[in-house]
């Protein structure tokens, strides 16, 4: 029997096509690369959670559809040695060149470690205290003020309470989560200064049953408006509505949710600070740093208010919110105490949204029960 | 609402207790079943997470929850039954291989269970068994979902079960001492697969209550470890199901402790509260055990044992 080809040689030959077709998907992706720009995005949890995930991943999809842009994305990456994993694949592997890695851990030291391996890839942190000096230019960090959205939220939940006892459900007492109690506080208060919010605090972004647990406690408690910070609200609004309270929203729209008690809530609009460092990334320009802005920048925005909201708490948080969009309205001033009586911003002393030490937060302001 | 303070600690760790502790209860049952046969399934972790996404996405599909809580243990039953097929394989440790079911049922879920995040299924309905009380908190804490109810009755049925019906005594004697059970002519592999299979399909029972009662969505988050801490409770419950069914309730009411301080006002050391039920479980674990003896009740023939 002839036997042109041996069997040895069949191996060889498909080994050979083996190890071409594994190299094959490098080949046009980083042709890909040259002439696009391949934006990686990276999440904490999945995409799909009513929530902050959420809020971003709506932004990524807008940005697929910009010319000359593609977006890769990773959902549920851990904040440990596995997020760096996943930014060293998305720049070796597909080439991206600009990253968004969206979770506040990823930050400090995973972002920053990469950074000083890929000097030429842009790193954009959601929420990070960038620090000119402190940290390589080739990251940055983006956050909007979402506080000037729960202070309105504060507001038409101090229209609404009528026990004048609120809730607050967060999930870790990180500077961020603080300055929205304070402000959920702070804007409750501005109505009328009785008003106290009982503080649980979870432990983690992510914990259904105990947060559903927190909410039974509080409105046991006596509480008549709950809202949040958690990665999915989802679950809060749902048992608020329930037991019958009014309940305010966080990151994303949640109102379908409780159709009834909805008041407002407090939402994301990352399209903003992802475009900007899109095309400035296309157009070759140095990345913003340290980018921030609120209502007036369009990186945060408003619910709709529900139909619980009477006619007062409408009018007096649209009159707030138009002096926010002027970009006039100051949450954090002096005199200031926290909840042990000590003096915070001394009197005479306006603190602007830019304010960084607002970013280092680690007090719970007058009025709120519950401990850092 | 009323004041309530102090007095809504107790409550609400009654009311977590009623709320939290039926899917501990229906792993544990489903764990028990399968551990006095003579096997460990450690996959219920994943067939939890599968029997919540399933009974989820069922009750959106057809409208009816309880269709759902049916398909969530056909899914649990389904995902048992394979567990309890391969362990019949020559040398295939059950250990590893519920590792592996945990690992494949949780990907499973969340691979299928994309499209019902954000759509709202109908979910379980309750029982208010708390009119007698003028106090809402109280009547809130009382609202008891039928499948809370239907798992105490299966833990009494199987403890008697278990005692006084020839199934029961065949499930043991399997469990106990295989040698036995085939002197006697029991089909060794095809009882424990069976009992892999009912353990399965309660587990999924129990995931079906996370995801249509309490809390009530569907979410990749969902689980935080529910069916891996009913596991190790059933080791804890001594292979009994009735303290199965305590400290499913010990569990569930732990887990209320730390925020229901909280909301009255004790704030410092929450983080140690948040901990409490595995805090429990340490110090019961160390005040019952004892190196010079093995556990009591253990079934002979589990692997951890031999």
């Amino acid at each position: 029997m002839s036997d042109p080809i041996g069997r040895r040689e069949v191996l060889k030959r498909l080994g050979v096509a083996g190890a071409l077709g594994a190299l094959a998907p490098y080949g046009p992706r980083s042709a890909q690369a040259a002439d696009k720009l391949v934006v990686g995005v990276i999440y904490v949890g999945p995409r799909d959670d009513y929530g902050y995930n959420q809020a971003q991943a709506q932004a990524a999809a807008a940005m697929k559809k910009l010319p000359g842009v593609s977006v890769v994305e990773q959902e549920k990456v851990p904040e440990t040695t596995d997020v760096q994993k996943t930014m060293g694949s998305m720049i070796e592997q597909d080439g991206a060149t600009l990253l968004f890695p969206t979770s506040y851990g990823y930050f400090d030291p995973h972002m920053l470690k990469m950074a000083e391996k890929y000097p030429k890839v842009r790193f954009a942190h959601c929420g990070g205290l960038w620090t000119d000096g402190k940290h390589p230019k080739n990251t940055g960090s983006y956050f909007g003020y979402i506080d000037e959205c729960q202070y309105l939220n504060g507001i038409v939940a101090g229209h609404t309470s009528k026990s004048k006892k609120l809730g607050f459900i967060a999930a870790k007492p990180i500077p961020q989560v603080l300055r929205n109690i304070n402000a959920f506080t702070l804007g409750a208060r501005s109505v009328d200064s009785k008003i106290t919010t009982l503080l649980v605090i979870t432990g983690d972004w992510a914990l259904p049953v105990k947060e559903a647990e927190a909410a039974n406690s509080l409105v046991d408690q006596g509480v008549d408006v709950l809202t949040c910070h958690v990665d999915s609200p989802k679950v809060v609004v749902e048992t608020a509505e329930r037991r019958g309270i009014s309940v305010c929203g966080y990151h994303a729209n949640q109102s379908a949710l409780a159709p009834k008690g909805y008041l407002t809530g407090a939402e994301w609009n990352w399209v903003t600070p992802y475009t900007i460092h899109i095309q400035d990334a296309i157009a070759g320009k140095p990345m913003v740093n340290f980018m921030r802005g609120g209502l007036k920048e369009g990186f945060v925005r408003a619910s709709g208010y529900g139909k619980a909201v009477v006619e007062g708490a409408r009018k007096n948080a649209d009159t707030v919110k138009a002096q926010m969009l002027k970009g006039e309205y100051v949450i954090f001033k002096g005199p200031l105490r926290d909840n042990t009586g000590k003096t915070v911003i001394a009197s005479g002393t306006a603190f602007k949204q830019t304010e960084p030490l607002l970013e280092q937060m680690n007090y719970l302001t007058e009025g709120v029960i519950g401990k850092v | 609402m009323t004041e309530l303070g102090w007095w809504g600690v107790p409550i609400a760790v009654l009311g977590g207790a009623v709320r939290v502790s039926t899917p501990f209860l229906f792993v544990s049952l489903g764990e028990c079943i399968t551990e006095k046969s003579g096997r460990i399934n450690l996959g219920l972790e994943g067939i939890l997470v599968m029997g919540a996404m399933s009974g989820y996405a069922l009750s959106y599909l057809t409208g009816n929850p309880w269709l759902g809580v049916l398909g969530a243990g056909a899914a649990g039953l389904v995902l048992g039954l394979l567990h309890g097929l391969v362990c019949n394989l020559p040398r295939v440790n059950d250990i590893a291989v519920g590792i592996g079911l945990m690992l494949f049922g949780t990907g499973l879920a969340f691979f299928l269970g994309k499209p019902y995040v954000q759509p709202k299924a109908p979910t379980l309905p309750a029982m208010p068994l708390g009119g007698w009380s003028a106090s809402p908190q109280v009547q809130a804490a009382l609202e008891v979902n039928p499948l809370f109810l239907i798992g105490i009755g299966l833990a009494v049925a199987l403890s008697w079960a278990f005692r006084n019906t020839r199934w029961g005594l065949i499930v043991r004697m399997v469990g106990d001492s295989s040698d036995a059970a085939r002197a006697m002519g029991y089909a060794v592999p095809r009882m424990r697969t069976l009992c892999t299979g009912v353990g399965g399909f309660l587990a999924g029972v129990g995931g079906s209550f996370l995801s249509l009662y309490y809390p009530g969505s569907w979410s990749e988050g969902l689980s935080s470890g529910q069916g891996l801490m009913a596991v190790a409770l059933v080791i804890f419950a001594r292979w009994n199901p009735m303290h199965c069914f305590y400290a499913a309730l010990l569990f569930g009411g732990a887990g209320a402790v730390g925020p229901a301080l909280q909301s009255v006002g004790i704030t410092s050391g929450y983080y140690l509260f948040n901990a409490a039920p595995y805090v429990v479980t340490l110090g019961i674990m160390i005040a019952t055990c004892s190196p010079r003896r093995t556990l009591a009740g253990a079934p002979g023939e589990l692997s951890i044992n031999r």
